[in-house]
């Protein structure tokens, strides 16, 4: 089985050390920054216009992939809502001494609850580890989506992406 | 026979035919807007996610609050509607047959828009009559125009942006999703969309396909398709030449399968009218010759959307505006320099999501197909100089 995003329907280690979106390791030790998973040319620019700090660019043609400037990014993570693919987490491995945070979109219902243990997901919809709820954010401005932030051990923060809520029994 | 009359008539009001109308409205003609629907919108309002391009295209905005927009520009415009109407037949003077609330009327306009979509094809396999099979365009009107989940577990055939897409919308309406499985080699639609699907746990087979649906108790247990449903699904892995690979079936439990295996334009009435034909596989099959104004080769009829070839909505509301700019010129609403600025404009859009290696086939097929309109012209004003 071949890998890679168009036959698996996740991005190869390889597509996403390519990726134009995926800040350095010296820029990820430093704290929170968006990570952009988007690793294929497709027509679509959010953001960019989203991003107040011109953090990310991708130009007059919208087929470019988004390149991040970690330099410019705060890690505000308005592009992790706003993102029509859903392809943006805000990562920060400093959140803790063991702990990362991780936010990302999520579409389900119900919403976590903050506080609450939920699974923690890789890009394959694998159970990662647990996590912990840090906020909820859904905002009007989000149209929808919502960002939920979760805590998981620092050495799964590249591997956690999004999450499930855990039923009753599995508490 | 009643006789109803307009300067424009667009035919399908979902997002090319409303755009259409809208244009050619706000420059000042007399527009009527038909559709055989109880609502106007189209696809539009089963589209719960958030639009791909730029900001000129209303990326980032979801496509039911497009549709919303839409409906209102097109309301205050003054743009005349008949919902629950059939435009079922038109001659090659373009007069046509509508059936308005139930009453036969002749419709006639100087102009005429056809964006009438496109239809969803189908696939045979062993059990594919059985109650469960449906398309992926139906289990999305069932689940948003409807409310009604269309099952509990859900194979979906296909992994063009439709399958994947519809297949995320499913679970969102609480469904599982056992299975996306694709026939070709690789992911058809957009990876994020299949990355969407992936990270909520939905396996996706590429290379393989439905060999056989079968249910086994008269029952059909407590599944949504009810007795004598679906209720087991069976997958076969295909070859490089795309043949089953004996020894290779796998079965799951489902009791719902959606077909997402491509669209073909709804071009009944273009045939009808006498227009000419190309043959552009990816388009969908047989689309209508036209020009940069829409304008096929019966001089004052339009087309726009997935008519003229199966793209997305994005494209389909942009040749809308095209043809209905193209129709207000040639009514002279609007001068020559001010109708090719706004041309421009949205042909300058319109280029932009025909970018990129999605853009680049139907950008190729937008290119044949201009160039055949460009020797059908070619060859007719001969003809008319002999």
């Amino acid at each position: 089985m071949p890998e890679g995003l168009v036959y698996t329907g996740i991005p190869s280690a390889a597509e996403l050390a390519a990726c134009p979106g995926i800040p350095s390791r010296e820029r990820t030790a430093k704290g929170r920054v968006a990570v952009i998973e988007c690793v294929q040319e497709i027509p679509c620019n959010p953001c960019e216009r989203v991003c107040k700090r011109g953090a990310i660019k991708i130009g007059e043609r919208i087929t470019e992939l988004p390149r991040l400037d970690g330099g410019l990014c705060t890690g505000c993570g308005v592009c992790v809502a706003l993102c029509p693919g859903l392809a943006i987490t805000v990562v920060d491995k400093t959140y803790s001494a063991t702990e990362a945070s991780i936010d990302f979109p999520y579409e389900f219902l119900p919403l976590p609850q903050k506080g609450g243990l939920v699974e923690a997901c890789g890009r394959a919809g694998e159970r990662v580890c647990t996590g912990r709820v840090l906020a909820v954010k859904k905002t009007a401005a989000y149209a929808g989506t919502a960002v939920v932030s979760i805590a998981v051990p620092v050495e799964f923060a590249d591997d956690v992406r999004t999450m499930r809520v855990l039923r009753a029994t599995e508490k | 026979m009643r006789n109803v009359a307009a300067e424009v008539a667009v035919i399908g009001a979902g997002p090319a035919g409303l755009c259409a109308a809208y244009q050619a409205r706000s420059a000042g003609a007399d527009v009527l807007l038909i559709d055989e629907n109880k609502l106007p919108g189209g696809q539009l309002f089963k589209q719960i996610h958030k639009f791909f391009g730029s900001g000129e295209h209303q990326a980032g905005v979801r496509g039911f609050d497009i549709a919303k927009a839409l409906l209102t520009r097109v309301a205050e415009s003054g743009v005349r509607v008949k919902l629950d109407s059939l435009v079922y037949g038109i001659q090659p003077d373009k007069s046509m047959g509508l059936l308005d609330a139930e009453e036969n009327c002749l419709l006639r306009a100087e102009k005429v828009v056809i964006a009438a979509g496109a239809k969803e094809n189908y696939t045979p396999f062993a059990g594919s009559t059985l109650p469960g099979v449906i398309g992926a365009g139906a289990a999305q009107t069932m689940i948003h125009i409807n409310r009604v989940l269309p099952g509990k577990r859900v194979v979906m055939v296909g992994a063009g942006n439709v399958g994947l897409i519809v297949s995320y919308q499913l679970l969102q309406a609480g469904a599982e999703v056992a299975a996306v499985v694709e026939a070709a080699p690789r992911i058809g639609g957009y990876g994020v969309h299949a990355a969407k699907i992936r990270r909520a746990g939905v396996p996706i087979y590429v290379g393989h396909t439905i060999s056989r649906a079968y249910g086994g108790t008269d029952g059909g247990g407590d599944c949504g398709a009810g007795a004598g449903g679906v209720e087991h699904v069976e997958i076969v892995r295909l070859d490089e030449n795309w043949r089953p690979v004996a020894g290779s079936e796998f079965t799951l439990d489902a009791d719902t399968v959606c077909l997402a295996v491509g669209l073909s334009p709804m071009t009944e009435l273009i045939w009808m009218a006498g227009c000419r034909f190309e043959y552009i596989p990816a388009f969908g099959g047989h689309v209508p010759l036209h020009d940069h104004n829409m304008e096929t080769t019966v001089g004052g009829l339009y087309v726009a959307g997935d008519v003229t070839g199966v793209e997305e909505a994005s494209t389909a509301m942009e040749e809308g505006g095209l043809a209905g700019v193209a129709a207000a010129e040639a009514l002279g609403y609007l001068s020559a320099s001010a109708a090719a600025r706004k041309k421009a404009e949205i042909a300058a859009r319109l280029n932009s999501l025909r970018e990129g290696p999605f853009g680049d086939a139907r950008r190729a097929a937008k290119e044949k197909q201009l160039a055949a309109m460009a020797r059908f012209c070619s060859c007719e004003a001969e003809r008319g100089a002999v």
